[in-house]
């Protein structure tokens, strides 16, 4: 047992407090829109130049001068403003956001993270995810615990990094990790996805860890 | 009395293209891309351009007419994923590409356009984009020496323009634009709509027309969608 896509997304909602600006990534870390708590204002930022990032259009609603940085089409609030790319990533490098939650492929125990290259593939680029979790105050990682059976979590990470050091809280399908990125605290296991087990965890990590009372 | 007004692409670029030159262009994946000038630098036949775009279009749309023509020797980008004929070439060897990460390209072309040959950022420290780079520490924190971005020829898309060059954006279709308007010895801007001074209220101005040299009407761009995504209506 495991928490499904959906229960990762509902757990880094809960990494958002009220007026926070916050960046999402693509694939999981979008789904976490969906679990904003009711009366609680967050504004989505989208890296293209966009605060107050609304829900997808309805069909016949579509602009094409309006996307995310995902190139989806989507919707304006009340509250939006749009900006040209060196404002957006302005907010970005300068701490402005309040929080990143993206996807990773590797996440190392001092929270160094590797999520743009796989060498002898062809490189797609690192987009702006650089400049994300070199700027914003808080990156959250969630992130599939294992890829085809390996152990995503690792001591050092074998693919070239987005950033080092970087990572404070990682979620995954079976726990919750906080990284002391900028300290010798190390890696934490602070929760455990509902049915996953400490062994599991254990057979399914490289990184070094230490396990929070009470778990 | 100097006029910026062209009546079309080509036209515009006439004089300003040239073999191995440097060529900015603005746009967003495919949001707010300069289409009809792009077609009117691919149908010159100007070869080995150094690109710099955040993105090379896709397949046939974007700067991937010039991919198919074989025009460019280089590209300065962020992300290149959404286009297989440049994968091929990228694999080939054919074209080069310098990764650069977003907010660094934008950051690259404000500051080149502002006089600044060089910046300090965060982003990259401790990756292959700081590599052979001088990094240095302010304040106890560690950043990578950025270089400022000038091109021979900027194009760019605006939503309205004058005859003077001021410009406005319109939603993301933003994005690049404005900074790449700066950054280059000529800057050509195509525009859905073009009125006359004083028809744009001023403090709405984004581009102010000193940026902005040649210009021209194209009232029909084609505004591709790469990921149409809608909601259903509710019941």
């Amino acid at each position: 047992m495991a928490w499904t896509r959906d229960q990762m997304a509902a757990r880094a909602a809960m990494e958002l407090h009220d007026g926070f600006y916050v960046n999402l990534g693509i694939g999981i870390p979008t789904l976490v829109s969906n679990y904003i708590p009711e009366g609680m204002s967050v504004q989505l930022q989208s890296e293209n130049g966009m605060l107050g990032m609304g829900p997808f259009p309805y069909e016949g609603e579509e602009d094409a001068d309006l996307i995310n940085a995902g190139k989806q089409t989507v919707t304006e609030l009340p509250t939006t403003s749009f900006f040209s790319s060196a404002d957006s990533f302005a907010m970005i490098r300068g701490g402005h956001i309040n929080l990143s939650i993206l996807g990773a492929m590797q996440i190392a125990e001092n929270g160094d993270l590797a999520n743009w290259m796989i060498p002898g593939k062809m490189v797609k680029g690192m987009g702006g995810a650089m400049d994300l979790v070199a700027g914003v105050k808080r990156v959250v990682v969630v992130m599939e615990h294992t890829a085809k059976g390996k152990p995503k979590l690792l001591k050092k990470c074998t693919l070239p990094l987005t950033g080092a050091q970087v990572v404070d809280l990682v979620i995954t399908d079976l726990g919750v990790f906080e990284i002391d990125k900028a300290g010798s605290g190390g890696m934490t296991l602070v929760e455990l996805a509902e049915g996953a087990t400490l062994d599991q965890i254990a057979e399914n990590t490289e990184a070094t860890y230490s396990v929070a009372p009470g778990l | 009395m100097t006029n910026k007004v062209y009546p079309d692409a080509s036209t515009a670029l006439d004089g300003l293209l040239s073999d191995s030159m440097t060529l900015m262009s603005g746009g967003f994946g495919l949001c707010g891309i300069p289409e009809a000038l792009i077609a009117a630098v691919a149908s010159s036949g100007v070869k080995d351009l150094t690109v710099i775009s955040n993105n090379a279009g896709v397949d046939g749309i974007g700067l991937g007419v010039m991919l198919e023509t074989r025009q460019i020797g280089k590209m300065v980008s962020s992300y290149v994923g959404e286009n297989k004929l440049f994968a091929k070439q990228f694999l080939d060897g054919d074209i080069a590409v310098e990764f650069t990460p977003q907010g660094t390209l934008a950051e690259r072309i404000r500051a080149g356009g502002a006089g600044i040959p060089a910046f300090f950022t965060k982003t990259g420290v401790g990756t292959t984009v700081a590599e052979g780079k001088e990094v240095r520490e302010f304040d106890g924190a560690q950043y990578v020496m950025e270089r400022g971005l000038f091109a021979d020829v900027a194009i760019v898309h605006a939503w309205k323009g004058d005859t003077e060059g001021n410009l406005i954006y319109r939603k993301t279709a933003r994005n690049f634009n404005p900074m790449m308007a700066t950054a280059a010895r000529i800057t050509v801007a195509e525009v859905e709509e073009l009125v006359e001074p004083g028809e744009l209220d001023p403090d709405q101005i984004m581009t102010p027309g000193i940026f902005v040299d040649r210009i021209i009407h194209y009232p029909d761009a084609s505004k591709h969608i790469e990921q149409r995504t809608t909601r259903a209506r509710e019941a």
